[in-house]
């Protein structure tokens, strides 16, 4: 099942906004089922291209293929039955209980004039029970902490029930026990369920151990793509964030990690 | 949340039988007390069941459907633009009615077509043009921009009420008392062809918008959001648009500027109901509805045989009634928030 084909191919894609590039000429090929750490400076356009993977943004050049279709050819409706957006939760304030808002995220597979079906109910139910957010499902939505609101976000990502997971720093504003549980569910949805995960994150060392591979980008151009102890060199590391890194190992696996040098 | 549930659906209920009720009652009340068997004596010409029957109920229906109206395009206006602030007027649209009216009234025109008074026609074209413009300024910003469609109305606004203010400034004492009396808004519109102007156009609008409440929930919450659980977004804010616009335009065209309702009987439903645009948007269309055929009842019976402008008194009926309201439910989920 894993490793079927390629579920996203970007091909000499870019966009610009308000006249100026965002992202230029970026060529990446994400296989089914895969999981992608995105990284890269701020201002890279790490955040653009996750939104033109949904088409809240829309490309100048190039082309992008979801299941091998071409991202113009759905219309928004089919394109959310693929892939679902978990924006960064902060600042969403919205008085809608978390099973409202769950049950929302079946707007793909609902009819104007329906109400849900035992097909949504059982979607948003085990949607809850994935992420055990189901004491949540009546408090509102700025009723909440924002460890368990980023659960609930990749909750109604889950209730989507799409082959495709794309989220904006899920885990930077979390305390360090809420990042472990974002990280460990993200981890399980993948390999349960198959769905490929594109994750943007600032955190190189979460980044590396999340198993996957890393895609960085500089400058709204592709400048890495490829497996975690590649990445973790001095010279892809100075290249992508024109910084020096001090490199050590996990003290359990003995995976490669890395602390940005201070000048002294 | 049942229990929450449950109430919404009480509250929808009781919004409903209001209604009735005061669509039933208000024609029955005014400055002549109509006996009950009264309604039904055709045959002898009673002048009771005329009153009744030709004069009151289509002001009532009337009312009704302007209430509703106004309060179902400030809902939307108020979602799409995530401003508690925004108002079916926000966008130009009374202003362009405004100016349509007080120059044909600066022209000293008189004329009617299709039943419709030289004056709302004049009102309609203005509430058009001032729809067209927003729409021209945010085509030429790229795209209909929230923020683009935000200030471009309210310049609009500010301009046509400089040319409204310019015009009554340079009328007599009689005109410019008359243009007065029409920004104030007010029901005295006449008989059933108002009710079957407006009705096509409130029908159509509320229908549209009932018809669209996952994706106002959705586009409540957030656009990039809404995009990416499916919301065609630019579609569904034309279409809202355009609906709105055409509701409230035919509103100001025929009643005048009527204030207050737009704004408030929306937040009115969410302090009753909650923010789900399922249960939302029908109470919205029940209270404006009611709300507005009680304010004119008020308002044209109070200092009977006059009429107070109906404007002064949704404002000041609404006004504490929101205060009543607000200190009793505080804003669900907002709480630390504000």
């Amino acid at each position: 099942m894993r490793n079927a084909g390629t579920m996203i191919g970007i091909e000499g894609f870019s966009c610009n906004r308000n006249g100026k590039a965002v992202l230029r000429d970026i060529s990446l090929t994400i296989g089914e089922g895969k999981y992608v750490s995105l990284v890269g400076p701020n201002g890279s356009g790490k955040t653009t291209l996750l939104k033109c993977l949904v088409r809240i943004l829309k490309g100048s050049a190039g082309s992008i293929r979801i299941a091998g279709r071409r991202i113009e050819d759905f219309n928004q409706r089919e394109l959310a039955r693929f892939i679902a957006y978990v924006p960064q939760a902060d600042g969403y304030v919205s008085s809608f209980t978390v099973e409202e808002f769950l049950l929302m995220a079946r707007y793909p597979y609902l009819s104007p004039f329906a109400a849900a079906r035992r097909s949504d109910v059982e979607a948003v139910r085990l949607a809850m029970e994935t992420t055990g957010t189901g004491h949540l499902a009546d408090r509102a939505l700025t009723d909440m902490s924002g460890g368990e609101r980023q659960k609930v976000f990749i909750a109604a990502a889950l209730a989507q029930e799409t082959k495709v997971m794309l989220l904006d720093e899920p885990t930077t504003f979390l305390d360090p026990k809420q990042e472990a549980d974002i990280r460990f569910l993200l981890g399980r949805i993948n390999r349960e369920r198959g769905v490929t995960i594109v994750s943007v994150t600032h955190d190189l060392n979460a980044a590396a151990l999340a198993g996957g591979r890393i895609a960085a980008l500089k400058e709204g151009a592709l400048v890495f793509s490829g497996p975690p102890r590649e990445f973790m060199s001095q010279e892809v590391l100075k290249s992508v964030y024109g910084t020096e890194f001090c490199f050590t190992a996990h003290p359990v696996t003995g995976e490669r990690l890395v602390v940005p040098r201070v000048a002294p | 949340m049942t229990g929450n549930r449950d109430r919404r659906k009480i509250w929808l209920v009781v919004l409903f039988a209001a209604a009735i009720l005061v669509l039933a009652g208000a024609p029955l009340i005014g400055m002549r007390s109509v006996p009950l068997e009264a309604l039904f004596r055709f045959a002898a010409g009673g002048i009771d069941a005329d009153i009744v029957w030709k004069i009151r109920l289509p002001r009532v229906l009337v009312a009704f459907l302007a209430g509703a109206a106004l309060a179902l395009s400030g809902l939307a206006f108020q979602t799409l633009f995530r401003s508690p602030l925004a108002e079916p007027f926000t966008l130009g649209v009374a202003s362009g009615a405004s100016l349509g009216a007080v120059l044909y009234l600066r022209l000293g025109l008189a004329f009617s077509l299709a039943g419709l008074s030289g004056v709302s026609l004049f009102a309609f074209g203005g509430a058009i043009l001032s729809i067209l413009l927003v729409y021209g300024l945010a085509r030429l910003a790229k795209g209909f921009a929230m923020g683009t469609m935000l200030l471009s109305g309210v310049a609009i606004s500010f301009f046509f009420s400089s040319l409204i203010l310019f015009m009554q400034y340079m009328s007599d004492f009689a005109r410019s008392a008359h243009m007065m009396r029409w920004l104030m808004g007010g029901l005295e519109v006449g008989g059933f062809e108002s009710v079957f102007n407006m009705a096509p156009f409130v029908i159509v609008g509320s229908v549209v918008m009932l018809l669209l409440t996952h994706e106002l929930n959705l586009l409540a919450v957030d656009e990039e959001l809404a995009i990416s659980r499916g919301v065609d977004a630019v579609k569904i804010r034309k279409v809202l648009f355009l609906c709105s616009s055409a509701m409230v335009g035919c509103v100001v065209a025929l009643c005048g500027p009527i204030g207050f309702v737009g704004i408030m009987v929306p937040h009115m439903c969410r302090l009753l109901i909650g923010a789900d645009h399922r249960y939302l948007t029908p109470a919205a269309l029940l209270f404006g509805g009611s709300f507005l055929v009680l304010c004119d009842t008020v308002a044209r019976t109070i200092i009977a045989p006059a009429e107070i402008p109906v404007g002064i008194i949704t404002a000041l009926l609404g006004g504490p009634f929101f205060v009543w309201l607000l200190l009793g439910h505080p804003l669900p989920g907002k709480r630390g928030e504000r």
